[in-house]
């Protein structure tokens, strides 16, 4: 099978929706023409379909996502870009109290299909406000959906799902996955939301990783391996919905549970999984819960000190070794 | 305009007499924005609404029954009891939805006609916002954009001179928020809003320009609340000269007197036309109060379409 990149994944994604459905359009700050993204994932996409519809926007994050809700309340389907998720706390009462409520303050009366598409994560020293991972956030909004796609099979299929929909989605992306290459097919896909992949089989530890996570998880499996610890990787591929039964099947094969999320730990999406599996599947955990994640401090900017605070293969590995 | 003020004037006795959860912020003494704008409007026009949007659904054609059930909580209420009296919306008469968060209606306004634009289509979206909104920082943000990509939205801002319990000139130094309108190369133009043929003819451009593809403007109608902020408040931070001063420039009265002068109306026409507004509000009434109050498990309900 051929091989892209995450971002030429997320790209073909906008470009089939696009030709497919007229009322798909993309907005967001130098996504045209002339800078094509900060992250270069809509790349000639106002050459095919017009500045009109991928438009570029003054710097107005709140407004971004409002005329989102606007035209997605009255027949639009778009899709917003906020550059970097750190700033999606300038629209976060656009997200929070007016995408993700209209349906349901409403009384149902009008669906909101927008996807706001925007990337996550540290490594590349930018610092504390351009490389925090919220998703924790936005899971505590009722009526957002929030995907996370490792993959760049997972963020095409994904992202056709999130632009045919009928809510608003949270679409995050991860800034060290966009040159990622993997296996995307020519044929037309689509990956459901609530259902959770099975990265790689294991028999002893369950490791539950999202984005970039999933890849250092991996990588940790490979290295653990050549150690006789059998180590499975579950990518729940969406948040919200998140699919619990994956989670709880693979916890009662192995009895044991680590989370690695690259959000910080307090209150973050380790907490709410961990949480999830002590409600509903205690009696199978054969060892504590272990949680990677960061530590709570904003993100900084030096090598070394960015590079101590995200979770690392080196600190996956120690943890699974404390519970296998 | 005689309609919205019994229809508040209702909300109100309900209230006190214990029948209204929550709270309520009334439109009674402002009649004359809504209609005057709303009249220049088509059905599928679209309109954006605030806290204190009563008017608002009722100039745009909405249901009387419908938003005194939602008021009431009830089930046959226009968001199942979901909403209430803050977040009324009917979309089959282009009503896209009160939001509580002020400010927070604008960038959707300006989203509807970015929709408009798309699409291909002529239709116009007023959006209602209060002085205290003219504040946010969505204002400008929206205001920006509709005016750089030329939308058909007319921003209609309600100066009531207080937002809750600030009075604008301790918050802002010019008197007109409608000269803001010259920072977006737009027109602005600060009307008396109390007077409803004055606001529809200034509404009646600004619909025009935004229908002929010539952008938005910035409508600014100086008018005043007769009552508090919301239920609790005995508004008593204005001085009694002021509230008199505003109660002798009632909009509804004011129009009477200009309907009767002109010989447009005879007396006795206008009190059948009372009767009949009477009657139907205690219709509402009559159809809220005797409707059921959703069941309890129908909140956890429309949380995802």
């Amino acid at each position: 099978m051929r091989k892209i990149a995450y971002r030429e994944a997320l790209r073909e994604a906008l470009r089939e929706e696009m030709r497919r459905d007229p009322t798909v359009f993309l907005l967001g700050e130098d996504i045209g023409r002339y800078w094509e993204g900060a992250f270069k994932v809509t790349r000639g996409l106002a050459e095919e379909f017009g500045d009109e519809r991928v438009r570029d926007t003054p710097i107005s994050e709140s407004a971004i996502i409002g005329a989102a809700v606007g035209a997605a309340i009255t027949g639009m389907r778009p899709v917003a870009e906020i550059m970097f998720g750190d700033l999606t706390a300038l629209a976060m009462d656009q997200i929070a109290n007016q995408a993700a409520k209209t349906h349901y303050m409403f009384g149902g009366q009008v669906k909101v299909p927008l996807v706001i598409r925007t990337p996550f994560g540290a490594g590349v020293n930018i610092a504390a406000h351009h490389s925090q991972s919220l998703e924790a956030w936005f899971l505590h909004v009722p009526g957002l959906y929030v995907a996370v796609p490792s993959t760049p099979y997972d963020a095409k299929g994904l992202l056709k799902t999130a632009i045919r929909g009928s809510n608003p989605v949270l679409f995050c992306e991860h800034k060290l996955l966009y040159p990622i290459e993997g296996e995307v097919p020519e044929e037309e896909y689509t990956v459901p939301f609530g259902l959770a992949d099975v990265k790689r089989e294991g028999s002893e530890v369950t490791i539950v990783a999202t984005l970039y996570m999933v890849h250092k998880a991996l990588k940790a499996a490979e290295e653990l391996e050549t150690e006789d610890i059998s180590v499975e990787v579950i990518d729940p591929r969406t948040l919200a919905p998140l699919d619990k039964q994956a989670i709880i099947d693979s916890v009662k094969k192995t009895g044991k549970l680590m989370i690695v999320s690259e959000d910080c730990k307090t209150a973050g999406v380790s907490a709410e999984i961990a949480a999830m599996v002590a409600e509903e599947a205690i009696d199978y955990l054969d060892a504590p819960v272990k949680r990677v994640a960061e530590p709570n401090t904003p993100i900084p900017f030096s090598p070394p000190l960015e590079q101590y605070v995200i979770p690392s293969e080196k600190s996956i590995i120690r943890a699974v070794k404390e519970i296998a | 305009m005689f309609q919205i003020r019994c229809f508040e004037e209702k909300v109100f006795e309900l209230y006190a007499r214990n029948l209204v959860p929550g709270t309520i912020h009334l439109y009674a003494g402002e009649e004359a924005v809504a209609v005057g704008v709303c009249s220049n409007l088509r059905k599928d026009d679209y309109i954006t609404s605030t806290h204190r949007g009563h008017g608002h659904c009722i100039a745009k054609g909405a249901q009387l029954k419908r938003i005194m059930a939602e008021i009431l909580g009830k089930k046959t209420g226009y968001c199942k009891g979901k909403g209430g009296s803050m977040h009324i919306a009917d979309f089959n008469v282009g009503m896209l939805g009160a939001t509580a968060v002020v400010g927070a209606g604008l960038p959707i306004a300006m989203g509807a006609g970015l929709s408009v634009k798309l699409r291909g289509l002529d239709n116009v979206v007023a959006c209602f916002f209060g002085d205290g909104a003219s504040n946010q920082g969505t204002f400008h943000e929206a205001i920006n954009m509709a005016a750089v990509w030329k939308l058909p939205v007319i921003f209609v801002c309600e100066n009531n001179v207080y937002a809750m319990g600030t009075r604008q000139s301790t918050v802002m130094l010019k008197e007109n928020i409608a000269d803001r309108a010259v920072a977006y190369g737009i027109p602005g133009v600060a009307v008396d809003g109390n007077d409803v043929l004055a606001v529809y003819e200034v509404a009646q451009k600004a619909v025009g320009r935004a229908r002929t593809g010539e952008g938005p403007t910035l409508v600014e109608c100086k008018t005043y609340r007769h009552k508090g902020h919301s239920r609790i408040d005995p508004a008593k931070y204005r001085p009694k000269e002021e509230v008199a001063e505003w109660l002798r420039k009632d909009p509804i009265k004011r129009f009477k007197e200009t309907l009767l002068q002109t010989k447009i109306l005879l007396e006795a026409e206008t009190q059948k036309i009372e009767k009949e507004v009477l009657t139907e509000i205690e219709e509402a009434v009559e159809f809220a109060m005797e409707s059921p109050y959703p069941s309890p498990e129908e909140a956890l309900e429309d949380v995802y379409a």
